[in-house]
């Protein structure tokens, strides 16, 4: 039963030792049951010799070894679920048709918890059944639809599925519905901001506006306060991805300073990329996550690849879950753009699959007027025809079949053979010039 | 009837037709006619020259964006109207005009295009008996 400023008082009001004893407990049941339910598993453990009585203290862990993106591309769809898929209720997928992509596989028990850390942040913000809550993210297999969704109705908020676009209707249920809280990726927060400036609505005056949650794009401190003060709200960070469930893993409490990560539902790890050993803390460092609180599909020692780092001290708010650092990049070369996740090999596939296009390409992110974009410039073979019709053509045809893939539409540009930059053995793929950290 | 040309990709960029014309300068390419259109990011540039076949030659190796096509190369004599009358013979039979440019060679106009029927504008041509150029006739004014 929610108290005061907690949703779950009992596990939010923890201290370091009730925490890391839970911990301990969740982890030796998560590693026994990943062992007998998981073939994937099971092979991982005996391949170093551990089993699952091994795990004493909560720094055996670091006896187990590391789980990949590749790890989950290599056992799809259903490889690594530790329970039978009789068990399991949901499933939700990465977007992409390049190579496989991953499934993670949820039992009904895992939905509940995942709603429940998701209500958890939400009520850590000031968000209370008496609030509206209007979700602009994708549903479908983007978690941030769903699983804000269940957690915000968890919650006991009226929540308004508006799903991603269509911004005149956003702002049309903004008024008429009293929505007090949105959920938003930061470049959809300023676009609503413009459309209001376009429509002559002050959200001030014209809305109840007061809560915005903002995440799943990289964005800086900067860009948080400048949406704070066009829309006249109070915006926190969310952090979460698809394969921790999704939003609701760690988020930053009313300090605004750094993100509680709930470590009764995880074990973080910040390691160094290369020697993957662990730094200490407050250095930045690798976020590798183990879930403890899952039963479809527990992760052991899963690199997230986001870069980040423990922030030191207590926070003023009282709960002594650990604060992460403000996502500070990626160990791999994975690109996040309006909370989509790309790998530039799924653009280059597409590319080259044009014999009209030669193998350089440059892709570059850029926010324009306070939205990020994505612009991928590509050497032109030769001239295949002497056209501008077929040039554009050939655009338009490039541009539908990267927004197919990568679900975004980037701005395609032709460019002549030989004038993007090539650097010494790998060649720059991508640019990232947007505004962030 | 009809004349080799040049179509070069360029990038909308300072300095990207300097690259194109010093290659041509450097192997010795007269410059007979050239257009370019512009678009926001790129052009064509299209050129007729001496010797095209070596000039292709010479772009493809310094790694341009180069094709060698045919286009229409029809005489008009150098007055008022000649022009408005030629194209019309296409119009008429429904023949379009993708692009078309012109220069004046040894007192004649020269007019340069290409159509999206060349079947049917060769017979057009070859029916109305307009003068046209070929490209052995390019070299004797060089």
């Amino acid at each position: 039963m929610p108290q005061g400023e907690f949703f779950n008082p009992e596990f939010e009001t923890m201290n370091r030792a009730q925490i890391e004893a839970l911990q301990l407990e969740r982890l030796k049941k998560t590693v026994e049951h990943c062992y007998n339910g998981s073939k994937f598993y099971k092979q991982r453990l005996d391949s170093v010799g551990v089993k699952p009585e091994d795990i004493k203290s909560l720094d055996d862990l670091k006896r187990i070894p590391f789980t990949t993106k590749q790890d989950l591309r290599d056992t799809y769809p259903f490889g690594m679920a530790s329970v039978p898929l009789s068990q399991c209720t949901r499933l939700h997928s990465s977007s992409g048709t390049t190579g496989n992509p991953t499934v993670i596989l949820h039992t009904q028990k895992d939905l509940e918890q995942w709603a429940n850390a998701v209500a958890r942040c939400l009520w850590m913000v000031g968000c209370r059944p008496d609030d509206v809550f209007q979700n602009t993210s994708g549903y479908g297999m983007f978690t941030g639809g769903l699983g804000f969704q269940y957690g915000a109705e968890l919650l006991g908020m009226l929540t308004v599925p508006a799903a991603a676009g269509n911004t005149m209707r956003q702002l049309k249920f903004f008024t008429d519905f009293g929505t007090t809280v949105v959920h938003a990726i930061p470049s959809y927060a300023s676009r609503i901001y413009e459309i209001m400036c376009e429509k002559g609505i002050d959200p001030r005056r014209d809305t109840k506006l007061r809560t915005l949650v903002i995440g799943a794009e990289p964005h800086s401190e900067d860009t948080r306060r400048r949406i704070e003060e066009m829309l006249g709200v109070k915006a926190y960070n969310s952090f979460g991805m698809s394969e921790m469930c999704g939003p609701g893993v760690a988020f930053e409490c009313k300090e605004q300073n750094g993100l509680h990560i709930w470590e009764d539902y995880y074990i973080v790890e910040i390691v160094d990329p290369d020697t993957l050993e662990p730094v200490p803390d407050g250095t930045i460092g690798e976020l590798v996550l183990t879930t403890i609180n899952r039963e479809a599909m527990p992760l052991l020692r899963y690199r997230t690849r986001d870069l980040t780092r423990i922030l030191p001290g207590k926070c003023p708010c009282g709960r002594e879950h650990i604060r992460l650092d403000r996502m500070k990049g990626r160990s791999d070369d994975m690109i996040i753009l309006k909370g989509v996740n790309i790998f530039p090999i799924q653009i280059e596939t597409i590319l080259m699959q044009f014999k009209e296009l030669a193998s350089d390409y440059l892709i570059t992110l850029e926010t324009l007027e306070d939205n990020d974009a994505m612009t991928v410039e590509v050497e032109l073979r030769d001239m295949f025809i002497d056209d501008y019709a077929a040039l554009q053509r050939l655009e338009k045809e490039i541009t539908r079949q990267l927004h197919d893939e990568i679900l975004i539409t980037p701005k395609v540009r032709l460019v002549p053979k030989g004038s993007l930059p090539k650097s010494e053995g790998k060649a720059v793929r991508v640019k990232d010039l947007r505004k962030k950290f | 009837m009809t004349v080799q040309q040049l179509s070069i990709f360029i990038e909308n960029k300072s300095g990207t037709l300097v690259k194109v014309l010093q290659i041509l300068k450097q192997a010795g390419i007269q410059l007979i006619a050239s257009t370019i259109a512009d678009t926001a990011e790129y052009g064509i540039c299209r050129i007729i020259c001496s010797e095209p076949a070596r000039a292709y030659q010479m772009l493809k190796d310094a790694g341009v964006a180069v094709s060698l096509c045919e286009v229409f190369a029809i005489e008009l004599n150098d007055e008022p109207g000649k022009a408005a009358d030629a194209i019309e013979l296409f119009a008429r039979e429904g023949i379009s005009i993708a692009y078309l440019y012109s220069f004046l060679l040894g007192g004649k106009g020269v007019l340069i295009f290409r159509t999206d029927n060349a079947e049917r504008a060769r017979e057009v041509i070859l029916a109305n008996k307009l003068s046209y150029i070929e490209e052995k006739d390019l070299s004797k004014f060089q």
